[in-house]
C-alpha cells in the first residue's frame, strides 16, 4: 500500500512540474513539448529500478520506445481533430486515444515483443 | 524572430482545482503504469509509460483560459482556443521524438550505469525535442521565403 502512495505522490508531484513548465513557456509550440515529457516515466522507472533492478526497466524502456511512437501519433492526430475538424479538446484528445492504443499495440504485435 | 519566453502571469490563469486535477490524474497514472507492468509484466508495461495520461486535462485547460481571455476582450474565442490547443499538440509530436530518445537511453544504458543513465537520457529528451522544435521553424520560415 506504502509502495501505491509513494508512487502516486511522486507521480503526481513530477507530472505537475512538467505541467508548469508547459504553462510558462511561449510559444505554445514550445511549450506543447513538454505535453510528451517523460514525467510518468522518471517517476515510474526510477521506482521500479529500487525495486526490481535494472534489468526489468530496460524491458520497460524498450517498450516505452513503441509508446512513445504512438504517443507522436495520437498528437499528430489531436492537431488535426482540432484544427480541421474543430473538435472541442476533450473530445479530441479522449477519442484519438483509440489511435494510440491501435498504434501502440499495433507495432507491438509487430515487433513480435513478449 | 520569435524566440522561447518565459510568462509567469499565465501561473495567475490556473485555478487550484486545475493544478489538483493534473496532480491527480499524474497520481493515478503512474500509480496504473506500475499495476499494468505487475500484473501484465514491465513489456507491456512499459507501453504505458508513454500513455497522453494528463494530454486531455491540459488542452482542455488551453482551449478554456484562451477562450475566456478573449471572450473577456470582447471577442469570439472558440475557434482560436482550439487553435492554440492544436499548436500545443504540435509541440507534443516534437516532444514525442524526445520521448523516444528518453527512452533508447534509458534501454541502452540502464545495465551499465543506472544513475548516469537517467541524467543521459533526460538530456537526450530535452536536446532533441528543443532541436526538432527549432528544425520545424526553420523549415517553415524557409518554406514561407520560398512560396
Amino acid at each position: 500500500m506504502l509502495e501505491y502512495v509513494l508512487r502516486f505522490l511522486i507521480g503526481g508531484f513530477v507530472v505537475s512540474a512538467f505541467a508548469v513548465l508547459g504553462d510558462i513557456l511561449r510559444p505554445k509550440s514550445f511549450a506543447g513539448l513538454f505535453g510528451a515529457a517523460p514525467s510518468i516515466a522518471l517517476a515510474t522507472l526510477l521506482i521500479t529500478l529500487l525495486q526490481m533492478g535494472a534489468g526489468y526497466v530496460a524491458l520497460e524502456a524498450r517498450s516505452m520506445i513503441i509508446g512513445a511512437v504512438a504517443l507522436g501519433v495520437y498528437s499528430w492526430t489531436v492537431c488535426v481533430l482540432l484544427k480541421k475538424f474543430m473538435l472541442p479538446s476533450l473530445a479530441a484528445t479522449i477519442a484519438a486515444c483509440a489511435v494510440w492504443f491501435a498504434v501502440a499495440f499495433g507495432i507491438f504485435r509487430l515487433a513480435g515483443l513478449r | 524572430m520569435m524566440m522561447v519566453r518565459i510568462n509567469l502571469s499565465a501561473l495567475r490563469q490556473t485555478r487550484w482545482h486545475e493544478y489538483a486535477i493534473r496532480f491527480g490524474l499524474g497520481g493515478v497514472m503512474t500509480v496504473t503504469a506500475g499495476v499494468i507492468a505487475s500484473v501484465f509484466g514491465p513489456v507491456v508495461g512499459g507501453l504505458f509509460l508513454a500513455f497522453p495520461s494528463i494530454f486531455p486535462a491540459s488542452a482542455t485547460m488551453i482551449e478554456k483560459h484562451v477562450r475566456e481571455r478573449k471572450e473577456k476582450a470582447g471577442l469570439q474565442g472558440a475557434r482560436r482556443g482550439k487553435e492554440v490547443a492544436a499548436l500545443d499538440a504540435t509541440g507534443a509530436v516534437l516532444g514525442s521524438y524526445g520521448l523516444a530518445a528518453f527512452a533508447i537511453m534509458i534501454w541502452a544504458l540502464i545495465e551499465k550505469a543506472q544513475l548516469w543513465a537517467f541524467a543521459f537520457a533526460s538530456v537526450a529528451w530535452i536536446v532533441v525535442s528543443a532541436l526538432a522544435w527549432f528544425a520545424r521553424r526553420k523549415l517553415r520560415a524557409h518554406a514561407r521565403l520560398h512560396v
